[in-house]
């Protein structure tokens, strides 16, 4: 049976090259980086080249503006909470949007509990925020913004430059997540004016467990895991060595890859969201029609349980996701969905194909073959299907 | 010959665990929260490894949390308690501890907190009396490690939990076990420990993965907030390689350990033999008895700068450190030497040998021999 990975989006499968960058971390150079003998002299400075690497590839103007983490969760908990924490003096207002990944939604939450004041920005039906309703709600008091660069479930490309130029003439922080974006489309941070900004290894054919965050050099940032003086006393811990190099690698080879991949997987991409659009009855693409992640298709096939069609997706060997992985679990419609406007029953129903560099035109081709008896036998079991095929009533999204 | 004697910074990792990484790079690369069966693939390696080692530590399944390491489970049970009990404003922890514990602690008293770090003796035991003393004030979380990174002193914990047993309002009891998994048997459910944090790279496993051990009914208000990985406890896709390198290294570690133990024992026992038989005015910090970690000798040579015998030794392929790894980039004195009352001279004067089970009796020969020669030939100089 073929084998199918349509959840880019989730996790990516490591790239070889990385894990051979990645190998020598392992094996022989294993030092602390914090002890002064070769062994930690040589790790040390693995880090350090590392660093330079991020930095360059983002547009970063100096290394140390970037700072490794564990993972994109903890990068969007040290930036939201580490702003937050230290700028307490100058206001206690924060902005964000009411898609962001559970790891801002729920950090942001956390700070409500501590008595600061959250807005979350709401989004169009295609999960767009509105610039001048960000703008509107900026007082005094605010100290930061959170907007992610694009969403995880439904891939809408937010306008992040603009939010940025818009900020750092107000001289509000900014802070983005672009886990999803980075090494899919080209981000720099100079051209999108953030502060802060979050990316995840795992998310770019890197390994899982490491992450990164750029803070802008005289930004300030509380700390989240105190301990010994590593990342420039901003986050304690032994580094995971191995992962950073494989991070840095990763972040190369998939900025080298884009020009090539882009193009490629944005192909791909409108080739299946046209097909299945045309195909079948009662179906409707989650997000913005063309500002969108390259790789990103997300339907909502109306009278069918989103996990019941992978379920059976997967039993064809094609791995494909409901919503985000780390919701998937939970039987909790999706707030992404529900932010742009679309009823429960509706959300619950809907897939997310996420492409990526290794995909080709056939295993499409083969989805798109499997895809409509699933869809037609998962509807014959549906009373609601039999007896209404009407349009939702309660959707302000119509096809 | 290269000796590496700085196992207590970090250690090698087994060719079995890094061979567990590989495969899990290679093969099994799926999002554990994905449903699909590369999802399923993931969860299973990280079910498999939990229980591996919640197995070594007497623990349940669902009583072990996975953190990017020995700091981060630090300083999630540390905050995670008090921000989610709120019970009193007064804790208790060692002036000994690691940073990850200190620093938690320094900040603890920014935020409010009144904080008693426990005095120790010239072994670096605590007080008990001091302790005692302390939880009449019923403090609502005591930690105290099971053995210091930097001298080996193991934490007479028995006698603490028993102290602490005797209060009608216990506090909760955190011990940082990442110098003493691997190299001491000890179960959590015997010790009635709480929370218990251990670090993968210390026993040859992979660096970047760590483990909080979380007796089960107690809650945690997350450090890290998101998708609710780790029952709820730390968000973020697992690290599933470093966890899957973790069990390996330690079911390996764990398996062998007493003779394992008694190997350690013999290694520092002749290298301190030689070294107290062969060079005057020394101070041994570690000493070889029961209630020493196996692992680590920590000497002090007065008269000799600690840095430039390392750079000796350093010369001849041998690698040891001045004091623990994550402070030995920084001036200030050790806090843990001066906590067990050496003077300045000593405190300059102090190297730390760390061992593991991949070193060899000659090894400790050669490293005996050049040892002595460099503080001799140093000592001359001066």
């Amino acid at each position: 049976m073929n084998r199918i990975y349509l959840d880019n989006a989730a996790t990516t499968p490591l790239d070889p090259k990385v894990l051979e960058a990645m190998l020598p971390y392992l094996t022989e150079q294993f030092g602390n980086p914090s002890s002064i003998h070769s062994f930690g002299r040589e790790t040390r400075k693995a880090i350090e080249d590392a660093r330079a690497v991020v930095a360059k590839e983002i547009g970063a103007d100096a290394p140390n503006e970037i700072i490794f983490t564990g993972s994109g969760s903890e990068s969007d908990n040290m930036a939201i909470k580490g702003v937050a924490m230290a700028y307490r003096d100058r206001g206690n207002h924060i902005i964000t949007s009411a898609i962001e990944h559970h790891a801002v939604f729920d950090a942001a939450h956390a700070l409500e509990k501590e008595g600061f004041r959250v807005t979350y920005l709401p989004v169009n039906a295609a999960g767009l925020v509105s610039v001048a309703e960000l703008a509107n709600q900026i007082t005094d008091q605010t100290i930061l913004v959170s907007v992610m660069h694009a969403n995880n479930e439904v891939g809408t490309i937010q306008p992040i430059a603009e939010i940025g130029r818009i900020l750092r003439e107000r001289k509000i922080l900014f802070h983005t997540d672009a886990v999803q974006t980075m090494g899919s489309i080209p981000v720099n941070v100079r051209d999108l004016s953030a502060d802060l900004l979050s990316m995840a290894a795992h998310k770019f054919y890197g390994p899982k467990g490491v992450g990164a965050l750029y803070v802008r050099k005289g930004v300030k940032l509380a700390q989240l895991i105190h301990g010994g003086a590593q990342e420039r006393n901003r986050r304690a811990g032994t580094e995971n060595i191995a992962g950073i190099a494989g991070l840095a690698k990763a972040l190369q080879l998939a900025n080298a890859g884009l020009a090539e991949n882009q193009p490629r997987i944005t192909g791909l991409r409108d080739y299946l969201i046209g097909r299945v659009l045309d195909g079948f009855d009662h179906v409707r693409l989650n997000g913005h029609r063309t500002q969108r992640l390259p790789g990103n298709a997300n339907f909502s096939f109306e009278f069918i349980e989103g996990e019941s069609l992978l379920l059976n997706l997967d039993l064809k060997g094609i791995a494909a996701s409901s919503g985000s992985a780390c919701t998937s679990g939970s039987l909790e419609p999706s707030h992404v969905l529900l932010a742009m406007g679309i009823c429960h029953e509706i959300a619950h129903g809907s897939l997310r194909l996420t492409i990526g560099k290794s995909n080709t035109k056939e295993e499409i081709d083969y989805l798109l073959t499997v895809l409509p008896e699933i869809v037609t036998k998962l509807r014959d079991m549906s009373p609601l299907y039999n007896s209404s095929r009407k349009e939702c009533a309660t959707c302000t999204l119509k096809r | 010959m290269q000796v590496y004697l700085d196992n207590s910074s970090t250690t090698q990792p087994f060719p079995e665990v890094i061979e567990a990484v590989e495969e899990c790079f290679r093969e099994n690369y799926g999002n554990p929260s994905s449903l699909h069966r590369k999802g399923l693939e993931a969860e299973k390696i990280i079910k498999n490894s939990r229980r591996r080692i919640a197995e070594t530590l007497g623990a349940a399944d669902n009583e072990l949390i996975f953190t990017s390491g020995g700091s981060e489970a630090n300083n999630l049970a540390l905050f995670g308690v008090i921000n989610k009990y709120q019970r009193g404003n007064y804790l208790v922890t060692s002036q000994i501890e690691h940073p990850s514990v200190l620093h938690a602690f320094k900040r603890m008293e920014q935020q409010g907190y009144k904080v008693t770090y426990l005095p120790v003796d010239g072994t670096g035991k605590v007080n008990l009396d001091e302790l005692q003393t302390c939880l009449n004030s019923h403090p609502a979380l005591v930690s105290i490690m099971m053995a210091n990174n930097e001298i080996g002193t193991i934490q007479p914990l028995e006698a603490i939990r028993a102290i602490i047993d005797a209060q009608k309002n216990k506090p909760l009891f955190h011990v940082d076990a990442v110098q003493a998994f691997g190299k001491l048997l000890f179960n959590v459910k015997k010790l009635n420990i709480d929370l218990l944090t251990i670090s993968g790279h210390k026993f040859h496993g992979p660096k970047g993965i760590g483990a909080l051990y979380l007796r089960k009914g107690i809650q945690l208000e997350p450090l890290i907030y998101g998708g609710g990985q780790e029952t709820g406890h730390r968000s973020g896709t697992e690290n599933v390689p470093g966890i899957a390198g973790m069990g390996v290294a330690a079911a390996q570690i764990m398996r062998n350990l007493n003779s394992n133990i008694h190997k350690l024992r013999q290694l520092k026992k002749h290298l301190t033999e030689f070294i107290t038989r062969s060079i005057e005015n020394i101070r041994v910090n570690s000493l070889d008895t029961e209630d020493f970690a196996p692992h680590i000798l920590s000497v002090s040579f007065p008269g000799i700068k600690a840095e430039v015998l390392l750079h000796a030794l350093e010369q001849d392929g041998i690698y040891v450190s001045t004091g623990a790894a994550c402070s030995s980039r920084k001036q200030s004195p050790s806090h843990v030497l001066t906590a067990i009352g050496l003077n300045k001279d000593e405190i300059e004067g102090t190297i730390r040998c760390s061992f593991s089970i991949q070193n060899t009796e000659p090894e400790i020969n050669y490293v005996s021999e050049r040892l002595v020669h460099h503080v001799r030939e140093l000592r001359r100089i001066i």
